[in-house]
């Protein structure tokens, strides 16, 4: 019957969106940010704790939302641990261009966020798909400010 | 009874197939399909008898502006209005609400008065309130709604109680749960507090014949789209006589009596509030609609829908695992639902690729959403062209949906 659906709801999708590895606040963090759809009602929030070489260490995420959205979050906090910031906001580009064209699944970086890739033939399905990375960007520009202020009070000090 | 496959025949869109399945659309309460007659008169109108209206000495012009006048008497005959010109044609609903909470609300309302809504409303009937309160200061209550989906009434009275509620906008009948609210009896309780009442019937006219006289109303709103007509034309029916008192919306052509650098005077009612070249063709098209609907006749959609809600009721209350909002008595052919493990965006995906359409999210309602305990629903809204066959499509496709999950 959903033959034609396999591609948008491949086994590693309904797995992820029904049990996901990362799911939950982080016990300690750096910072956190909310993304929040208002069209469908989905909600999530990233929460990401930085090492002291300042690669991320950790993230975690709350999300109510559909088994695409859940799914993607609960690979992205996969794939961005032990990346710089840096280096994780420029996979979220590549996973953005993915999940919008279809393009770069064979890219090697984006192994295991390809079977995403079929998002691509369901526009409407697209933000449900990238809101965890952005509410992840968010939260990192959080944690760069918070550690520039944090940086400027202790200059203010010495 | 009416013949429902006789009806389908009326909506070209209705035969076509989506990947390969029948069309079962169930979308309706978002926007409903148009009749060959809808799409007839506009076409008719473009090609053999179009110029702008009110404006025109030639013939052309005053041929338009006869069919769009014509237009306005079916609204008032729809709504049952005394007065033609008591009918104000607007985009939608939204603009109707905005209209009167513009002209009403920041020029007749005083900021110690309050305005109050329900729980149920749409965005639509919640926001240009709040633009209200915070530009006047105007209070803005809402009325809560039981768990069966109903207004509370003894807690509607209880919020007009101190006599501050200058105006009650509600929802003649609700978008996601399907309530019809009790209108005749919120407008006495209204009254009787010192409060005028607004009506949202952007639902409740599609589905039963509204007679604003019956219920008292003073404000009542509806909009084209969803009454088989086409988008970008609605309806604002108000009393004379607040009509007369209300300065205008916008201001522009059409609107005036006179005008100088100075001062301007304005046209009189329904003309003062509809500055600029209206929507000539959809206000055509919006009678087209409503003289359908009227030959089907109030009685045999309304006898039609209650057979499909009653159907919809036992097929979805069935189904394990799914939850439906509200359990109104009085309810019209709108069923929002919840399904256990499954978000409602890929039940939505899941039932498109059998071919059914039906709406995912918060269906506009966000505060309602939370007040039953959903981030986001599926629902199934019906037309007069809905079929029992496709609600049996929707439980089907819904039990496979379901095993998908599992």
């Amino acid at each position: 019957m959903f033959d034609d659906l396999r591609d948008l709801y491949q086994e590693v999708i309904l797995d992820h969106g029904r049990r996901p590895r990362h799911a939950g606040r982080l016990a300690a963090f750096d910072a956190s940010a909310k993304g929040d759809n208002p069209m469908c009602g989905d909600r999530v929030e990233v929460f990401v704790h930085l090492a002291p070489d300042g690669t991320i260490a950790d993230l975690g995420f709350e999300a109510r939302g559909c088994a695409i959205s859940v799914a993607s979050a609960d690979l992205m906090a996969e794939v961005a641990r032990g990346r710089t910031p840096d280096a994780a906001r420029a996979l979220f580009a590549r996973f953005s261009e993915m999940v919008r064209t279809g393009e770069g699944a064979d890219d090697p970086e984006l192994e295991r966020l390809a079977p995403l890739a079929g998002v691509h033939e369901f526009p409407s399905r697209i933000k449900c798909a990238t809101l965890p990375w952005h509410a992840m960007a968010a939260a990192l520009d959080a944690a760069k400010d918070a550690a520039k202020d944090a940086a400027a009070k202790e200059t203010g000090r010495g | 009874m009416m013949d429902v496959q006789r009806i389908r025949r009326d909506f070209p869109i209705l035969s076509q197939t989506i990947r390969g399945k029948p069309f079962v659309f169930l979308d309706s309460a978002a926007s409903a399909q148009k009749p060959r007659a809808v799409i007839d008169a506009m076409s008719a109108a473009m090609e053999t008898q179009y110029a702008n209206v009110h404006r025109g000495l030639h013939w052309m012009s005053e041929r338009t502006t006869d069919a769009y006048e014509a237009a306005r008497r079916a609204c008032a005959r729809l709504l049952g209005a005394r007065d033609e010109a008591e009918i104000v044609f607007v985009r939608n609903s939204t603009e109707a609400i905005n209209l009167v909470a513009h002209s009403y609300g920041r020029h007749l309302l005083r900021p110690d008065q309050a305005v109050l809504i329900s729980e149920m409303e749409h965005h639509s009937n919640i926001v240009p309130w709040q633009l209200l309160r915070d530009d006047r200061g105007i209070e803005l209550r809402v009325a809560p709604v039981t768990d069966q989906g109903e207004l509370d009434m003894a807690a509607y009275e209880a919020l007009l109680a101190d006599g501050r509620v200058g105006l009650v906008a509600i929802t003649h009948m609700s978008n996601v749960l399907g309530t019809c609210t009790p209108a005749a009896r919120i407008a006495a309780i209204a009254h009787a507090h010192g409060a005028l009442v607004l009506f949202d019937g952007s639902q409740a006219a599609v589905h039963r014949r509204v007679d604003v006289q019956a219920i008292d109303a003073d404000f009542y709103c509806f909009t084209g789209h969803k009454l088989y007509g086409p988008t970008g034309i609605g309806v604002l029916w108000a009393r004379r006589g607040l009509l007369d008192a209300m300065p205008p919306f916008l201001g522009g052509g059409e609107m005036i009596a006179t005008v100088s650098f100075e001062r301007s005077t304005w046209a009189e009612v329904p003309h003062k509030f509809e500055a600029g070249t209206p929507a000539i063709l959809e206000a055509i098209g919006l009678g087209a609609a409503i003289e359908y609907v009227e030959a089907i006749g109030f009685d045999a959609i309304t006898a039609h829908e209650a057979s499909l809600v009653e159907h919809a009721a036992a097929m979805l209350g069935a189904m394990p695992g799914l939850r439906v909002l509200g359990a109104a008595q009085d309810r019209g052919g709108v069923f929002s639902f919840a399904m256990e493990g499954a978000h409602a965006h890929d039940v939505a995906t899941l039932l498109d690729h059998q071919g059914i359409a039906v709406r995912a999210g918060n269906h506009c309602a966000e505060p309602l959403m939370r007040r039953f305990g959903v981030d986001s629903s599926a629902r199934a809204s019906f037309g007069l062209y809905t079929t029992h066959e496709e609600i049996d499509a929707l439980a089907g496709g819904l039990a496979r949906v379901r095993e998908f999950f599992a």
